[in-house]
């Protein structure tokens, strides 16, 4: 993961500020039901080995030793949760029920099932889980057999997204991508008997890779039946093994109209398959397949990140309804110290893992709102915008870049090539 | 008068010097001297051969200015003057000095020796400025003629050399820094003498800088300047050869007498406008200005009447008296006329007023210098400025930015053209994009006669650029074994537009330019639109010679290409004729502006990378719909056609 963002300090206790606690503010009457979701991100540090163009926060087994070693990583993980648990119940916020829960890393399948099941309880012992609870995790698909799905499956587990990135020998060598791209029908359909919701992520744009590669990928996703891919643009962050790669000539990324066309190859094909965009880099056979995880993150709900260089964020409710003067805090996000060691030692130290937090002003969080928003089929509410905003509006549509019928509805909505401009598009609607 | 104001130095200080004794000064006293011991004299002499250095030296040797002092290059007055070692403004210097003559008074005294007053005019060294050069050259009887003897002379003293001869001036020729080991004294006395006409022997050779041969080249001007001669009994006249605006004073109008008397106790009267005037204070410069009791025949000083702006006092118009006027004026009066224009625009358009203001007050100063409002859509409100030429044109933009803070964009320069149309209404073009459409009977453009003087293996080069830049050969003589002067009309608007940076180039720095205007010539001009997605930049547009569109336009479009970064939609450049594209590169849409991923650990960085793009927004220009990058922009227009630079600085 790129460097942590520069922030005030995290309290010792990881106590919030009080402007996001329910008591005593406006509507607290109505109780923990009108506030939003909330879900759990347990980021999971680990990989056998790192991929050249990861920028994750994860490490190998040699990397690590002491405290922070795989085999204690579930008790310390622990730890952080019953933290959280005391945390927002001393804000007045610990009745929810967790709606969504999401295992990211690094490679959460590094881990023992029973590991993965065991924080899990943890979450459902801290809070409690939602009848219709999401559950996922990631997995990489060479550190999955039907056995370890159908513990996880046992264990509550309800959706599985595998790393597949390309079907493509020589794309996965340049990626260093070690499973064999032929076990992808295997461990889909092993994950669909187990009862799980699959699925697969992509990576287009790696270098050497053909339209006609990128086509072979799609298609192979495909062919497994899935009901969800996620399609991501590679991206070299500085400070990787490919990154330096391409400082040295050794390799010549495509550039971004080779991408966009391979956006379009992907969107068309996903689409002819019955797969709808439900987010920029996001396709699902429907609603019900979609992640709800991260469709949480993108509508503003609440969550709590546990793990090194995991972040939380937690909204005041005076932030939502619009009703916060420009400068007022309406939220607060921060996120935990990088290293798995470090963050071991101060949860056993009995204090917050928290690095740094942001008080995001009721100005940021519209940036973010806008700016999150816009990136779903669903769009954004215009009424969320500002004067100016609005009057972008009626130019984006006339430039192909925002849904003409939807603007007319009352939301703001990208066209297929407002999706490949969407950063333009969040300018102008907060210019 | 009874103490003397104008007396050498210290006798302790410089005794072996011919200087006036207090007894001979009272001789040479303003408005009390003969005509006879009057000299009035200036320097011609290329911008770095060193006439300030040898005038600052003349200063000190005749006591106007002690040792102690002296601060280099005395007479150069503004800061810009004193870093470009240009002169800008002409001031007179009186000077005392004494020879062993016989001179105009038998009845020598004092060991033979006769007293003169000196006036040195300092004349202004560049093209720009030929009005106000021949105004000073009128001013004198005699003119040294000052070469670095390790360079020869260059083209602009030669031509101001031309502009003394034809005003009849006596030419003492000088060779300046004998001191320099690469000086070569013997080969450019040959070159002099063959000028100016002579032995090469009478070539005085000196060193301003270490003073040799200084005071010979004194006794010489006393020598061979005629005195001034003029009828004291006639109705005063005197002619203006510089006029200064002083935030104190007012305006400073320095004068030369010719007939009769000006004094304190009468209004003066200016024949161009017959506006009188009283006269608050007339007095000689010496360094300092000195009060004094009026100016008689033959005498140069200073008048101060109280008024605050410069066009109330133009140079070369005659001044009388208002209870006796002079029925005749002197000749050679002309309005200084603008040859070259500039849109000047503030890169923060609310610094407009600032800009008007600080125009406003430069005017004040600079009777040449005329502006009118002007709007662009590419750059705001700014003004239209008319300049002398390319030196007044960079020499007032500095003014500007540097004593009044101004951050500046200059358009490409360019000439007036008159155009004609079918119906017969004729229209001034100041600005490209005034050019008209329709039916064009004829344009016609500036014309100068240019001088180019450049080592002979040059020629070649030199012709042939002369030749694609229009150029028309009228003569060409070798002023030495391996110099050569060659002679063309050349239209102006080529010169103003990069031409002496190409013979810079062309000649490895070796070739000098001089050009004076000689009236103008039809010629089939077109206008080149340069076009943003169908929109006219008007600031980009130009009047080239109908063979040159095509290039300009290509080289304009590439330009753009590579300053405009893609946008959204696709932006077509186009440089155009009329409605005939000549031109066209297409800058391609952008296609993808969005970030793949944005999760739970990517939502601060990337509202803080938004906020960032937000903010760099603000550094875009917007021209029509298309962003452009403010500084690049600005940065493509003044690297338009922006030649013909001769300064100290840029030239070694």
């Amino acid at each position: 993961m790129p460097a942590l963002p520069d922030g005030d300090p995290v309290p010792a206790d990881g106590a919030l500020p009080g402007f996001v606690s329910d008591v005593g503010a406006p509507g607290h009457a109505q109780g923990a039901a009108s506030r939003p979701g909330f879900g759990v991100y347990v980021h999971v540090p680990f990989c056998s080995v790192r991929c050249g163009y990861c920028d994750f926060n994860t490490y190998t087994a040699a990397e690590l030793g002491g405290g922070a070693s795989q085999m204690a990583y579930a008790t310390t993980a622990l730890r952080e949760v019953d933290l959280a648990a005391r945390v927002l119940a001393d804000a007045g916020l610990g009745d929810r029920p967790v709606s969504t829960v999401f295992f990211g890393g690094g490679t959460p399948t590094m881990l023992p099932a029973a590991d993965l099941a065991r924080i899990l309880a943890g979450v459902r012992g801290a809070w409690g889980l939602a009848p219709d609870a999401e559950v996922s995790t990631e997995a990489n698909p060479d550190s999955v057999s039907p056995e370890s799905l159908s513990v996880l499956a046992e264990a509550g587990f309800t959706r599985v997204s595998f790393g597949m990135q390309s079907a493509v020998p020589h794309v996965l060598a340049t990626l260093e991508r070690t499973h064999d791209p032929a076990r992808i029908p295997d461990v889909v359909r092993w994950a669909r008997e187990a009862g799980l919701d699959v699925s697969l992520d992509l990576i287009y744009g790696t270098p050497g890779e053909s339209a006609d590669d990128w086509r072979v990928s799609v298609e192979a996703a495909l062919s497994t039946g899935v009901d969800h891919v996620s399609a991501y643009a590679l991206v070299v962050e500085p400070g990787t093994k490919m990154a330096a790669q391409v400082r040295r000539g050794e390799v010549r990324l495509p550039d971004e109209d080779d991408q966009a066309a391979k956006y379009e190859i992907a969107d068309d094909l996903l689409t002819a398959a019955g797969l709808d965009w439900y987010e920029v880099s996001n396709w699902s056979r429907g609603a019900e397949h979609a992640c709800r995880h991260n469709l949480a993150y993108w509508r503003g709900d609440d969550w709590w990140g546990i793990g090194p260089g995991a972040h939380s964020y937690v909204g005041a409710r005076s932030g939502l309804d619009g009703g916060a003067a420009a400068a007022e805090h309406v939220g607060v996000r921060w996120w935990n110290v990088k290293h798995p060691r470090r963050y071991a030692a101060q949860l056993e130290a009995g204090g917050s893992p928290g690095a740094g937090r942001e008080l995001l002003t009721a100005a940021e969080a519209h940036l973010e709102r806008v700016m999150l928003g816009v990136r779903l089929a669903e769009g954004l509410d215009l009424a969320l915008l500002d004067p100016a905003g609005r009057r972008a509006v009626a130019g984006l549509v006339a430039s192909g870049l925002l849904d003409g019928t939807a603007a007319v509805r009352g939301r703001a909505v990208l066209t297929r090539r407002g999706r490949l401009l969407a950063d333009a598009v969040v300018r102008e609607l907060t210019a | 008068m009874t103490t003397p104001i104008l007396t050498g130095p210290d006798p302790t200080e410089r005794d072996a010097l011919p200087i006036p004794s207090p007894a001979l000064s009272e001789r040479i006293q303003p408005n009390a001297t003969a005509p006879e011991l009057i000299r009035n004299f200036c320097i011609i002499a290329h911008i770095d051969h060193g006439k300030s250095t040898l005038a600052d030296r003349m200063l000190q040797l005749t006591g106007v200015v002690q040792p102690r002092d002296a601060r280099a290059q005395y007479l150069d007055r503004m800061d810009i003057e004193r870093e470009r070692g240009i002169t800008i403004k002409s001031q007179a210097v009186r000077m005392p000095w004494a020879v062993q003559d016989s001179g105009a008074d038998d009845a020598a005294v004092d060991g033979g020796l006769t007293p003169y007053a000196l006036n040195m005019i300092d004349t202004p060294g560049h093209v720009d400025f030929t009005y106000e050069v021949s105004r000073s050259l009128a001013a004198c009887e005699g003119a040294v003629l000052l070469v670095d003897a390790a360079q020869g002379i260059e083209a602009q003293t030669l031509a101001n050399l031309y502009l003394a001869m034809e005003n009849e001036l006596e030419i003492v020729p000088v060779l300046n820094k004998i001191d320099l080991p690469a000086a070569q004294p013997e080969k450019y006395a040959e070159e002099l003498a063959n000028l100016v006409g002579g032995d090469p022997a009478d070539v005085l050779k000196v060193s301003g800088k270490t003073g040799e041969g200084v005071e010979v080249l004194l006794d010489r001007i006393v020598e061979r300047v005629p005195a001034p001669v003029g009828d004291p009994d006639a109705p005063a006249r005197a002619m203006i050869f510089d006029s200064v605006y002083d935030t104190y004073r007012g305006v400073v109008t320095y004068v030369r007498a010719i007939d009769g008397d000006l004094n304190p106790r009468e209004r003066i009267q200016m024949m161009s406008t017959r506006a009188t005037h009283e006269l608050l204070e007339i007095g000689v410069i010496s360094p300092e200005p000195i009060k004094t009791n009026g100016l008689g025949v033959g005498e140069v000083g200073y008048l101060i009447t109280g008024v605050k702006d410069v066009r109330q006092s133009k140079v070369g118009d005659t001044v009388t008296t208002a209870s006796k006027p002079a029925t005749e004026a002197l000749g050679g009066y002309d309005e200084p006329r603008p040859m070259v224009f500039s849109g000047l625009y503030p890169v923060d358009g609310s610094d407009y007023p600032t800009l008007r203001d600080a125009l406003d007050k430069l005017k004040l100063n600079d009777a040449a210098l005329n502006y009118e409002p002007e709007t662009s859509v590419a750059l705001g409100f700014g003004f239209r400025v008319g300049f002398l030429g390319l030196l007044h044109l960079e020499i007032v933009r500095e003014r500007l930015e540097r004593e009044f803070d101004l951050d500046l964009i200059s358009t490409a320069p360019n000439v007036v053209y008159d155009v004609t149309m079918e119906d017969g209404t004729e229209v001034k073009v100041t600005n490209p994009s005034e050019f008209p459409g329709g039916k064009i009977k004829e344009v016609r453009e500036p014309v100068v006669k240019a001088t180019v003087l450049a080592p002979s293996e040059f020629v070649g080069t030199v012709m042939g650029l002369c030749t694609d830049r229009r150029g028309t050969m009228q003569g060409m003589d070798y002023l030495s074994e391996d110099r050569v002067e060659l002679r063309y009309t050349l239209p102006l608007a080529e010169i103003v537009f990069d031409f002496f940076d190409a013979l810079k180039s062309r000649t490895r720095g070796y070739a000098s330019l001089d050009y004076e205007p000689v009236g103008d010539q039809a010629a089939d001009l077109v206008k080149v639109d340069i076009l943003l997605q169908g929109d006219q930049v008007d600031a980009f547009s130009a009047i080239v010679h109908r063979d040159a569109a095509y290039e300009y336009g290509v080289r304009m479009t590439a330009k753009l290409k590579e300053i405009i970064p893609r946008q959204q939609f696709e932006v077509p450049i186009q440089a155009a004729v009329g409605a005939r594209v000549i031109a066209r590169e297409t800058v391609r849409a952008i296609r993808k502006d969005v970030l793949a991923k944005c999760y739970g650990g990517d939502i601060s960085r990337k509202r803080k990378l938004l906020e960032k793009q937000k903010e760099g927004k603000k550094r875009m220009k917007n021209i029509g719909s298309v962003e452009v990058p403010k500084d690049a922009f600005i940065a493509a227009l003044s690297s338009e056609g922006a030649g013909g630079k001769e300064t100290k600085d840029k030239k070694k």
